[in-house]
């Protein structure tokens, strides 16, 4: 038995590891990435590691800096395992997979810290090669200095496209433009509460766009009509302005990025209810302000509720002093006190973020039929609104999966669920909500074949 | 309140009460009949089972009532206007190296050729030949009839055709009791309908003793269900399903790529809560038995695991028939892991006992008064591929007495 395992080196997990390995714990903490760091805090191989401040900008650069001295600070009382997938929870056993080799991990505490990936859309040719999930294009930059192209054009409905581009054009790509399918009413709407929330934030953000036109970047708001074409890979972009004019753009990559998505699976195998989130509009796990999902189980990050790095990581100590808290550990109460308030503020000015972004739902009331929905079973819109408007039709998502395999592949439902659950809302005229959540079947991600079960103490 | 009126009535729209209402109708469209299903139809073991219609390999008793489940199968795009992926892939049903196993299989081959199923025993070498990426096995019993169909699409295109014929399905509409006064059942359903029926047909699968206690009747059902999994797609090049008669692992490949896998020992499921859990180690063990049984799937990676709520008897047989305490009471449920391939035979027999009062398809063996009278064996494959915590719980049932 382990006192604690981490799922997730992300800012989450690392903040709640130096929490509880400065309280004089030894947690593990497993990740199937190869190193530290999670989607922000990322660490770029070895020879990119000097062009660090090129590709972040100094401030963040900065942040990731300090974040890993801090990790490694306490690198002597943590067990971090690198490359494991943790890929199935049952029975308070979290099996985790390594080379081929499964480990089941008892634990007397859990914490989960998954994070988040990409929510996507499907618009016509976003299949075609050449077209990245918006945090692919940063991973390959992050991971590998490498651009997803040279012409690129950054589309969709999130705050992290104008950074993305930012960073592109700082590492040499062109930036053709950015298409934001939000207009610019809603995001003024939305300013003066993310002011309240967080002004540094905003400022920041803000300046984002500013550095992007001051380099003659072209920006379009409130876009629509948003298609790519391309013969073998994406050449062109389509899309509407919002004065209404048809534009043609040709590039030779395409980055799209319609906000953020929790990472549940494993909590929805622990058995934690979800709910449905109307600013976020998806399913959220249901826990306390610390992160408690059930006894011994606890939540962090954006697996729990979208946030950004800087909730995630004051999210991760919350929960790790709720784990000490509950063994009847002595916390510091004020610093709790000032960590839940300091996060209550950032999370308020994430959920203003993703009413001032929100992803065009809509678009799927009239998404073509022919428009690929589930890249993994290759199910089109069309197969899907044929089977709701079958004779005993499915109502939910997992009908519809059982009846038409879209969502049933390789990813879960991960990047087709979401979009799934509004395409079946307009067609029925339902409430998004009573669509439904893909239920979470183990593995949380394939694992090859040949694996077998290790001891859980054989090194 | 709503009344609805109707001939015959079916609680539970699986499989079994989906093709008795579309029998019904296509053999007596005067006959007004009700399904009653309290979520979708096909949602449970009818919808998430491995999808097997394997003839060979089952008791001698079984074997006319799936010969004549076989011949509508064949025949499904004209029952129903949909093909559900049915496919005649044939099944191998495999032996190790091993007296007992051997013995098994050829017993099989005898039975199923008594019965009128046309089996080849092969050995080792003709194993090869035929199918060289099989591995461990030293004979097998090649059934070309047997086939495979998609069972997610099979129970809402039965509903469909059924509906189609004039039949009512009701979904989710749990039905909450029911009584016989005079001539008449009377059913509760939820939403305040009611419904009265001259028949009542006990299709509910692993709920199906529930109905029948409300009758004074029951029988030691163990809701429990195999470990399956799904791998992700790989070249087409596994024709047959292959099942090993141990049970340890029984595998099939879709024309998509992806290859479905059953392993075991079966787990208990709950009805209560309506999770059928799927235990990880369970998983990786059919994992081994898979690869040693198809090296060549190497490399491929395990995509999903499921299980579902599946109503197994100690002696591995459904109940089918009439009830034992009320008339025009008939039980259909119980069918131990293999009702998939029986559906459609199981819904022209009940169509037999309602019209006509009696089937020419023997059905002696799935009387619901064994468990009463003590008649009923345990099976030896329910001591083998059950956990050890479900023999426990059928076996202590009064019902249930053990024979060896
Ligand atoms: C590509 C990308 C770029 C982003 N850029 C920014 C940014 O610049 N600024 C910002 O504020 N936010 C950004 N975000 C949002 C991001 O989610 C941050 O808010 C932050 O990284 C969240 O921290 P976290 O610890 O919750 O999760 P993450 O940083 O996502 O970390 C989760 C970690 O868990 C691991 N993991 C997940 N599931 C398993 C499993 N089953 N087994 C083993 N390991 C697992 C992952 O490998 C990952 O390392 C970005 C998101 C993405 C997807
Ligand atoms: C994992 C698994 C694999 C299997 N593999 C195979 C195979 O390969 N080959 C094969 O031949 N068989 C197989 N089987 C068995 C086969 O699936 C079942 O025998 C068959 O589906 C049983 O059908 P049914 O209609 O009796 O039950 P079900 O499909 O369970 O239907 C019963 C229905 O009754 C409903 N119900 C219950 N109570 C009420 C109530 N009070 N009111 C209203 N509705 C109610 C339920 O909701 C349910 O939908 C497998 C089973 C499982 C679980």
């Amino acid at each position: 038995m382990h006192s604690t395992v981490i799922v997730g080196a992300g800012p989450a997990g690392m903040a709640a590891a130096v929490v509880l390995a400065r309280a004089g714990e030894h947690p593990i903490i497993v990740d199937e990435a190869e190193q530290p760091g999670g989607q922000v805090w990322r660490k770029p191989a070895a020879p990119l590691q000097p062009a660090l401040a090129r590709i972040l900008g100094r401030a963040a650069a900065a942040e990731h800096e300090q974040a890993h001295a801090e990790f490694a600070s306490i690198a002597a009382s943590v067990d971090h395992r690198p490359r494991h997938l943790a890929w199935n929870l049952q029975g308070g056993e979290l099996f985790v997979i390594e080379h081929r080799r499964i480990r089941p991990l008892r634990y007397g505490a859990l914490l989960l810290a998954t994070g988040a990936t990409d929510r996507l859309l499907p618009v016509p040719g976003w299949t075609l090669p050449g077209v990245f999930s918006l945090g692919g294009a940063q991973t390959l930059l992050k991971d590998q200095g490498a651009l997803i192209g040279r012409r690129v054009v950054f589309a969709g409905a999130s705050p992290l496209l104008y950074l993305a581009a930012l960073q592109y054009k700082a590492m040499g790509a062109t930036v053709v433009a950015v298409l934001d399918t939000t207009a610019l009413p809603e995001k003024l709407r939305a300013t003066p509460a993310l002011a309240a929330a967080a002004p540094r934030v905003l400022a920041r953000g803000l300046s984002y766009m500013a550095r992007l036109r001051a380099g003659g970047v072209a920006i379009f708001h409130g876009v629509t009509a948003l298609g790519i074409e391309g013969q073998d890979y994406a050449e062109r972009v389509r899309f509407r302005c919002s004065r209404g004019a048809e534009h043609d753009l040709a590039v030779d990559a395409v980055a799209l990025g319609f906000g953020l998505r929790a990472e549940t699976q494993l909590l929805d195998l622990a058995g934690v209810p979800l709910a449905f989130d109307v600013d976020f509009r998806q399913w959220l796990p249901i826990v306390d302000g610390d992160g408690r999902a059930a006894p011994g189980l606890y939540a962090a990050g954006d697996g729990c509720t979208i946030g950004g790095a800087a909730a995630a990581a004051i999210s991760g100590r919350l929960a790790a002093y709720a784990i000490l808290a509950d063994r009847g550990v002595a916390v510091p109460a004020t610093e709790v006190a000032m960590l839940r308030a300091r996060l209550a503020r950032l999370r308020a000015f994430q959920r203003a973020l993703s009413r001032a972004f929100a992803w065009p739902a809509h678009w799927l009331a009239d998404a073509r039929d022919d428009t690929v929905l589930c890249r993994c079973e290759n199910v089109t819109v069309g197969v899907v609104r044929a089977a709701v408007a079958a004779p005993l039709g499915p109502r939910e998502v997992n009908r519809a999966k059982a009846l038409t395999r879209c969502g049933m592949g390789r990813c879960q439902a991960r990047f087709c669920g979401l979009a799934t659950a509004e395409l079946m809302a307009h067609a029925l005229a339902a409430p998004v909500a009573t669509m439904g959540r893909h239920r979470s079947q183990a593995p949380v991600k394939p694992i090859p074949l040949d694996a077998t079960l290790v001891d859980e103490d054989t090194p | 309140m709503t009344v609805l009126r109707v001939n015959t009535a079916i609680v539970g729209g699986g499989l079994m009460g989906c093709w008795t209402a579309l029998m019904l109708r296509r053999r007596d469209p005067g006959h007004c009949v009700c399904v009653i299903e309290k979520g979708k139809v096909g949602a449970q073991a009818s919808g998430v089972n491995y999808g097997n219609l394997r003839i060979q390999g089952r008791h001698p008793g079984q074997l006319p009532l799936s010969l004549r489940a076989a011949s509508l199968w064949e025949r499904l795009p004209d029952l129903i206007g949909e093909g559900c992926e049915f496919d005649a892939t044939g099944h191998l049903y495999a032996a190790r190296d091993d007296a007992r196993e051997i013995a098994k299989v050829e017993t099989a081959a005898r039975q199923a050729s008594e019965a009128g199923l046309a089996t080849e025993l092969l050995d080792a070498r003709a194993l090869a030949q035929r199918w060289p990426w099989l591995n461990g096995f030293s004979m097998a019993s090649w059934s070309p009839r047997d086939a495979i169909a998609n069972p997610r699409l099979v129970t809402p295109a039965v509903a469909r055709a059924a509906r189609a014929h004039g039949a009512l399905i009701h979904e989710d509409t749990a039905v909450h009791g029911a009584a016989r006064t005079g001539a008449v059942f009377r059913i509760d359903a939820a939403g305040g309908l009611t419904i009265e029926a001259d028949t009542l047909i006990n299709a509910a699968g692993a709920w199906a003793p529930e109905v029948a206690g409300w009758f004074g009747e029951g029988a030691p059902i163990v809701p429990a269900g195999p470990p399956q999994f799904v791998t992700d797609a790989v070249p087409y090049f596994i024709r047959p399903s292959v099942q090993a008669v141990d049970g340890t692992v029984i595998f099939r490949q879709v024309r998509q790529g992806h290859v479905v896998v059953a392993g075991y020992p079966r787990s208990p499921s709950d009805p209560v809560a309506n999770r059928a859990p799927v235990d990880a180690r369970k998983i990786v063990n059919a994992m081994g038995h898979l690869l040693r049984a198809v090296p060549a799937l190497e490399g491929a990676t395990l995509l999903r695991v499921w299980s579902g709520i599946e109503g197994y008897l100690p002696d591995m047989l459904p109940v089918i028939g009439p009830s034992g305490t009320t008339p025009r009471l008939v039980h259909a449920f119980g069918f131990c892991g293999h009702g998939f391939q029986l559906a459609p035979g199981v819904g022209d027999v009940l169509a037999d006992l309602v019209l006509e009062g009696s089937s020419r398809t023997p059905l002696d063996r799935f009387s619901i008064g064994r468990f009463a009278d003590g008649s009923a064996e345990v099976a030896e494959h329910f001591t083998r591929e059950f956990d050890r915590s479900l023999q426990v719980q059928a076996v202590a049932h009064p019902g249930a007495q053990r024979t060896r």
